[in-house]
């Protein structure tokens, strides 16, 4: 069957089962998009930028668990869409990403709207391709997609120039691929699994530390069988949020910078430390040289350049998380011996005591202004039977949406980790809420994040993605105040945001909703009302501008050298603004 | 500590800069690195030579085979191996040291590939030990011009008792 190439694209992208993609034209991509205009199969959602195309790409595949496609094309749309991919980079995001080039005589000609796609985004993708000749492309796709969605999954980028977009050949679509150079590892080896189940059976304080890759794998069900069977307690690092419940009983919560008081010293104190689909980040260990000083570590991972990059590995299992603890489990069914609740009885004894020593806890202010986190537990328990898919941008109330927000299930939980990305949360909510469009879609965002993608807005309004947005505001880059009062003495360099837009008029002026939750009286109703309104919202939600994220670890320090709030040196606020605003809420506020 | 490593790849455009990205995107050290094509056009054979203690080793492994488009990375300078590098030095000479040149030429077993009334092209190949000694002798007469290809290396073949030979090689490597 003779196809244009164009079609080809299209045909492919069925066979790939894509109903969505996000995308926005250019010279170079007409051809493709006037062929997705003839078909009715995939949805083509026109974003207003294309770094919100690639972060809605995000939303997708972290959602759905399928890749996530956009389309954008040459130069500056290529440009643009770099930030979402090196953010699917890090985070291991399944994304396939199509740009348009110019026309194969012209690269390299310094041509209208030309880059070196392949160039840009080789650093910041699992592998790229520029298809040469329409006879690939059909080839091209397939590999795109196993590559993306397979071993540890990634961003793929392939660079169609607009002459193999019109050019005529032959379709078929592979049914299989084999690619010499990349077999990923799934089973892990057999030996070194009975070895971790001795160990875990030997240790008197074991610890599970997951990560994203639970959740890529699908195995919270044999990360829960695991840890209930074994009464072993559970730290979840920022990325396996919803991996496993947050409100059970064996649940510590988040780990590591921005952590609980009991999974830091948890993970500090342990003998063995079980690490499931995480990579030892920084933002984790703190300070590697004392990081869990008493303890063996099980690694499991299916990547194998993650095992032994940033801490020694005692037991290394390179495969696939579901497939290894599934073994794992089958073999501790069969050893397990005796009450394990009974055994560990010690270990939980000091872990409740840490518990309860510093739970996660704020003060409501006195002036009655609200609390970041206030509203964000209200939120979580006003929503929690709803299920919601809850997406963050970065910073503090992206910390304290971890730590207040106990989600229940996995693929409810779109936050930017590695890379952060500041402008992630609202694309990524968006394109959560293009998969599933009767699903509660919550963004809760800082007011110096959301403005860097606030133009998706008429996204959202025209493609009727009515996902609710919560922007924390409290003037500030609140996170980067944060560690000027504690770093750099109280001197807010540009950390102030001064004025920023009323988000009200803002979402109206797109013709979304806006609604302004500003009484600690309201917050319930505000809430409400926000989750009565069938279409967008943007909710302005001023708090108090001086709260802190508690509790921290500085950078480079232990995991058990915790500040668990302000130091009392610290007085806030401090001086007179570089602007010549007073620092006091009160002012800021109403200025 | 030096290693040398051996790589089999696609030979696709772009194949070598995602090697030599991998190295820059991470600090690590390339000291020489020569690529060509093997007896199946599809594949080329890459050399690298890099320095690094055991563990950026391991993670330099481990990247380079995570890389789609190398199929297979070996460690050559973990077994025993053979190893030649060939130099072209532009060698400047006055009369009074045309001879000299020659000797130093010939006791390397190097070839003069090229000759003008002022300079030899000498050609030598050798292992790294060689080449930098006739470079450290020739130095003084001048040199005008120096090509290297850094190195390139093969495994050594194991030796087997003769009447072993008989046996299936399934084992062999």
């Amino acid at each position: 069957m003779q196809l244009t190439g164009s079609e080809i694209f299209v045909e492919a992208l069925k066979r790939e089962g894509v109903d969505t993609i996000f995308a926005l034209p250019g010279g170079v991509v007409l051809k493709i998009f006037d062929v997705l205009h003839q078909q009715k199969d995939i949805r083509v959602i026109l974003t207003r930028h294309e770094q919100g195309a690639g972060h809605m790409a995000e939303g997708y595949a972290k959602a759905t668990g399928k890749a996530g496609v956009c389309l954008i094309t040459s130069g500056p749309g290529m440009t643009n869409v770099i930030t979402a991919l090196a953010d699917a980079y890090m985070d291991s995001v399944p994304v396939v990403a199509f740009s348009g080039q110019v026309p194969t005589a012209l690269i390299g000609n310094d041509a209208f709207q030309e880059a070196d796609n392949i160039g840009l985004s080789r650093p910041c993708t699992k592998y790229n391709f520029l298809v040469k000749d329409v006879k690939d492309l059909a080839q091209t796709i397939k590999e795109a997609f196993y590559i993306a969605t397979t071993g540890r999954p990634g961003p793929v980028l392939v660079d169609i120039p607009k002459d193999i977009s019109m050019e005529k050949g032959e379709f078929h679509y592979p049914s299989s691929v084999s690619i010499r150079g990349y077999n990923p590892t799934y089973d892990g080896s057999r030996w070194k699994i009975k070895q971790a189940a001795d160990a875990i059976l030997k240790s008197k304080r074991p610890i599970l530390y997951i990560g994203g890759g639970v959740l890529f794998s699908e195995a919270s069900a044999e990360v829960k069988e695991l840890a209930e069977m074994t009464h072993i307690p559970v730290d979840m690092t920022l990325m396996a949020l919803g991996g496993f419940p947050g409100n059970h009983p064996l649940s510590l919560g988040m780990l590591g910078m921005h952590g609980t008081y009991v999974a830091n010293m948890a993970m500090h104190y342990s003998d063995l430390v079980i690490a499931v689909g995480a990579r030892f980040d920084d933002r984790v260990t703190g300070k590697v040289s004392e990081f869990c000083p008493k303890a063996k570590v099980i690694h499991v991972d299916i990547d194998p350049t993650s095992i032994r990059k940033n801490i020694h590995v005692d037991i290394p299992i390179v495969g696939d998380c579901k497939r290894v603890l599934s073994e794992l489990n089958n073999i501790l069914r069969a050893t397990v011996n005796g009450d394990q609740k009974e055994q560990r009885k010690p270990w939980w004894d000091q872990l409740n005591a840490w518990k309860h020593e510093h739970p996660l806890a704020y003060e409501q202010d006195p002036k009655g202004q609200i609390k970041p986190q206030y509203l964000i537990d209200r939120l979580y328990h006003l929503t929690s039977d709803r299920d919601p898919i809850v997406s963050t941008d970065v910073g503090q109330h992206q910390m304290w949406a971890a730590q207040y927000f106990k989600l229940k299930n996995p693929r409810t939980w779109l936050t930017s980790g590695g890379l952060g990305t500041m402008g992630f949360g609202f694309p990524a909510a968006m394109g959560a809420q293009a998969a599933f469009p009767d699903r509660l879609v919550l963004c809760i965002a800082g007011d110096g994040s959301i403005q860097m993608n606030t133009q998706e807005l008429a996204t959202a309004v025209v493609e009727k993605l009515p996902v609710k947005v919560f922007v924390i505001n409290n003037r500030f880059h609140g996170m980067v105040r944060q560690w000027q009062d504690l770093f750099y003495e109280g001197r807010y360099a540009s950390s102030y945001l001064g004025q920023t837009p009323d988000f009200v008029k803002l979402a109206e002026a797109y013709g979304a909703a806006g609604v302004r939750i500003a009484d600690v009286g309201q917050v319930d109703d505000g809430i409400r009302e926000v989750l009565s309104i069938k279409g967008p919202v943007f909710a302005d939600v001023p708090v108090y501008q001086f709260e802190n994220c508690y509790p921290m670890i500085p950078a480079g320090g232990a995991n058990h050298e915790m500040l668990l709030g302000d130091p009392p040196d610290l007085k806030k606020p401090k001086g007179t603004h570089p602007t010549g605003v007073q620092a006091d809420s009160d002012t800021i506020l109403t200025a | 500590m030096e290693h040398i490593l051996s790589l089999t790849l696609e030979n696709k455009f772009g194949a070598l800069s995602r090697v030599a990205g991998l190295f820059s995107g991470r600090g690590f050290n390339i000291e020489s690195l020569s690529v060509a094509p093997t007896l199946d056009p599809s594949v080329s054979m890459m050399t690298i030579v890099t320095n690094g203690d055991e563990r950026i080793i391991e993670q330099i492994m481990k990247q380079l085979n995570k890389v789609i488009d190398i199929i297979k990375v070996v460690d050559i300078s973990e077994c025993d191996f053979v190893e030649r590098e060939t130099a072209l030095i532009k060698v400047h000479t006055r009369p009074e040291d045309r001879a000299e040149a020659l000797r130093i030429a010939d006791i390397f077993r190097a070839n003069v590939v090229d000759s003008s009334p002022t300079s030899y092209t000498i050609e030598v190949t050798g292992d790294v030990r060689k080449v930098q000694a006739i470079i450290n002798l020739l130095q003084p007469l001048g040199i005008k011009e120096l090509v290297r290809t850094g190195r390139i290396a093969m495994g050594r073949e194991p030796i087997r008792p003769a009447q072993a030979q008989s046996r299936p090689l399934a084992k062999a490597n």
